[in-house]
């Protein structure tokens, strides 16, 4: 059995070669730098635990973790509920009553804003939130700063993530009712359960796979979210929106401050490890 | 099925919604092609009075749009094709050669696939200036290339340990050796997978953000998404101008959803769950 396997190793040489150079040692590299304190020039100088309990004492690393749990809610929590209820809607409401159509062209006009590159997103909204000639003030006859105001900036860029992200579970969801047998829903039916009870008790336990799976990964996409706080604030204004990505990016890039970078990187990293291998669980579980 | 009024009041309520998700594209067409003079006196809500291109037209010249298209399909064509290639001989191994401590290297793929960029970030910046890769095309390629062939290995594993194995042991019988099987055999059969990698990876790729932010300075290299994101704030970019640079972001993004519509639909489902 050994000898029949062995041969198969030279196809993964190319891609285990690829990985050790681009993620495997680079993250080592950001592991160890995040024990020293570096410009990003000359020879780093060993701090041992310094940058870690420093990070325990910053304040905006506390703030953007905050900031992160808010677009948690924002990108999956909301979304996944939101979803939830709309692909039932969908599926066995408007798809009965009105056809598979019109449920399917919804269903795609929802998914519409998760096509866009998220930066692109950012420079829509960017343009629709301006404070003087944007569209979103002028429906409502507002002057607002929707992302100049710091007690109105994680709202803002949170709403924004909600629709941006509210498709993907719709269009997840959607398929995976297609597995539900439709006798379980015509069976309560004739027993009398109106269309929530039948929501609760039918819909949400059968599709808890996909529940699953779509907030666990929204759940490490809005951990890492960077693209729309680098285009809507920048982190701000002041520290409104600072989240840990665009901490760590301005520690690297524009406070030369690497060691510091690596620390906040690093522990975004371990959360992230943490979630995901719950999210392995969770799926070796199901199946 | 019984039909009351309420069914049209749910209905209502759907179609709202997906006005109030397609309002942001609508709005940024209309303005897009608005003249600055009648966006000054009427604001962005209304019609444009007549086809204003110009706006567009300035934008693209000044940006040099057609070079940041054309390095956004370098980079996603490059890496969508060297991902999949790598992730099929992956698969291979893992899947149908079931080599050992094959369970590990998948979690290895897959976490290494979940890290934030954020964390692999500065040494990727650190190295490429050291071999004289920073600043190019190339460097981004082979990076996210790593990145979405630990994806793609991942989920096509999973398809080919499924694998009809007689067919596998046919073609040993006929004399076909490990690779003539994989080229002849396995890559053809496992195709509509294969496509749903190649258009992803393209995708996923084309809207990557954070690292080719740091790698592509200077404009020649630029992708779309850096182009537009880092312009946003720009002196000259007037309303009409900004919305003329988010409908050059949108379009290819809305071209590419409409030409893949049906793998993607496919596809979204078969990431999520295997």
């Amino acid at each position: 059995m050994r000898a029949r396997t062995k041969g198969y190793w030279w196809y993964l040489a190319p891609s285990l070669v690829l990985f050790l150079a681009v993620i495997v040692a680079p993250f080592l590299m950001n592991v160890a730098t995040s024990f020293t304190r570096w410009s990003g020039v000359g020879t780093p100088r060993w701090v041992g635990l310094d940058n870690y309990t420093r990070l325990l004492d910053d304040e905006r690393f506390w703030q953007s973790f905050q900031h992160n749990v808010g677009l948690i809610v924002a990108m999956a929590i909301v979304p996944t509920a939101l979803g939830l209820l709309l692909a039932a809607v969908l599926f066995d409401y408007i798809g009965r009553r009105f056809g598979a159509r019109t449920a399917a062209a919804l269903r795609a006009t929802y998914y519409l804003p998760q096509v866009l590159p998220v930066a692109v997103a950012g420079v829509v909204w960017g343009w629709m939130l301006h404070p003087s000639y944007g569209a979103v003030n002028q429906i409502f006859g507002l002057k607002l700063d929707w992302l100049g105001d710091p007690d109105l900036a994680l709202a803002t860029v949170m709403a924004v993530m909600v629709w941006f992200q509210l498709g993907y579970p719709v269009v997840i969801f959607m398929a995976g009712l297609q597995r539900v047998d439709p006798a379980l829903h015509e069976a309560a039916e004739i027993d009398g359960a109106s269309w929530w009870r039948r929501f609760w008790h039918i819909t949400i336990p059968q599709i808890r796979p996909e529940t699953f799976v779509v907030l666990l990964t929204c759940t490490i996409a809005a951990l890492k979210v960077f693209g729309p706080i680098y285009v809507l604030t920048r982190g701000g204004p002041g520290n409104a929106t600072m989240v840990p990505s665009y901490f760590s990016y301005l520690s690297f890039f524009q406070k030369s401050n690497v060691g510091y970078g690596s620390a906040i990187a690093t522990v975004l990293a371990l959360i992230i490890i943490v979630v995901t291998f719950l999210f392995l669980r969770v799926q070796e579980r199901e199946s | 099925m019984r039909a009351g009024p309420g069914r049209w009041a749910v209905l209502a309520a759907l179609v709202v919604l997906a006005a109030v998700m397609l309002f942001p594209f609508l709005i940024v067409a209309v303005n897009a092609v608005k003249s600055p003079a009648e966006y000054g006196a009427e604001g962005p809500l209304s019609l444009p009075g007549e086809l204003y291109l110009q706006g567009i037209a300035d934008f693209w010249k000044r940006v040099d749009f057609g070079a940041k298209l054309w390095n956004s399909l370098v980079i996603s064509g490059s890496v969508a094709v060297l991902a999949v290639v790598l992730s099929v001989l992956n698969a291979y191994a893992l899947g149908i050669g079931r080599v050992r401590g094959r369970l590990w290297i998948l979690v290895l793929f897959l976490v290494g696939n979940t890290l934030p960029q954020e964390a692999l970030a500065y040494p990727l910046y650190y190295l490429s200036k050291e071999v004289g890769l920073y600043d190019s095309k190339v460097s981004v390629i082979i990076v996210f290339t790593a990145i979405q062939a630990a994806f793609g290995t991942y989920l096509l594993s999973a398809v080919l340990g499924q694998f009809p194995r007689e067919i596998l042991e046919a073609a040993a019988i006929d004399g076909a050796g490990r690779f003539r099987a994989l080229w002849r055999i396995v890559v053809p059969i496992s195709r509509p997978t294969i496509n749903v990698l190649l258009i992803f990876f393209f995708i996923w790729t084309w809207n990557e953000f954070f690292l080719p932010l740091i790698f592509l300075i200077s404009n020649d290299n630029q992708t779309v998404p850096v182009a537009l994101g880092v312009l946003q704030g720009e002196k000259y970019m007037d309303a009409t101008m900004s919305s003329a640079s988010a409908l050059l972001g949108i379009v290819p993004a809305v071209a590419f959803f409409l030409i893949f519509q049906r793998t993607l639909t496919r596809g979204v489902t078969v990431g999520a769950v295997k």
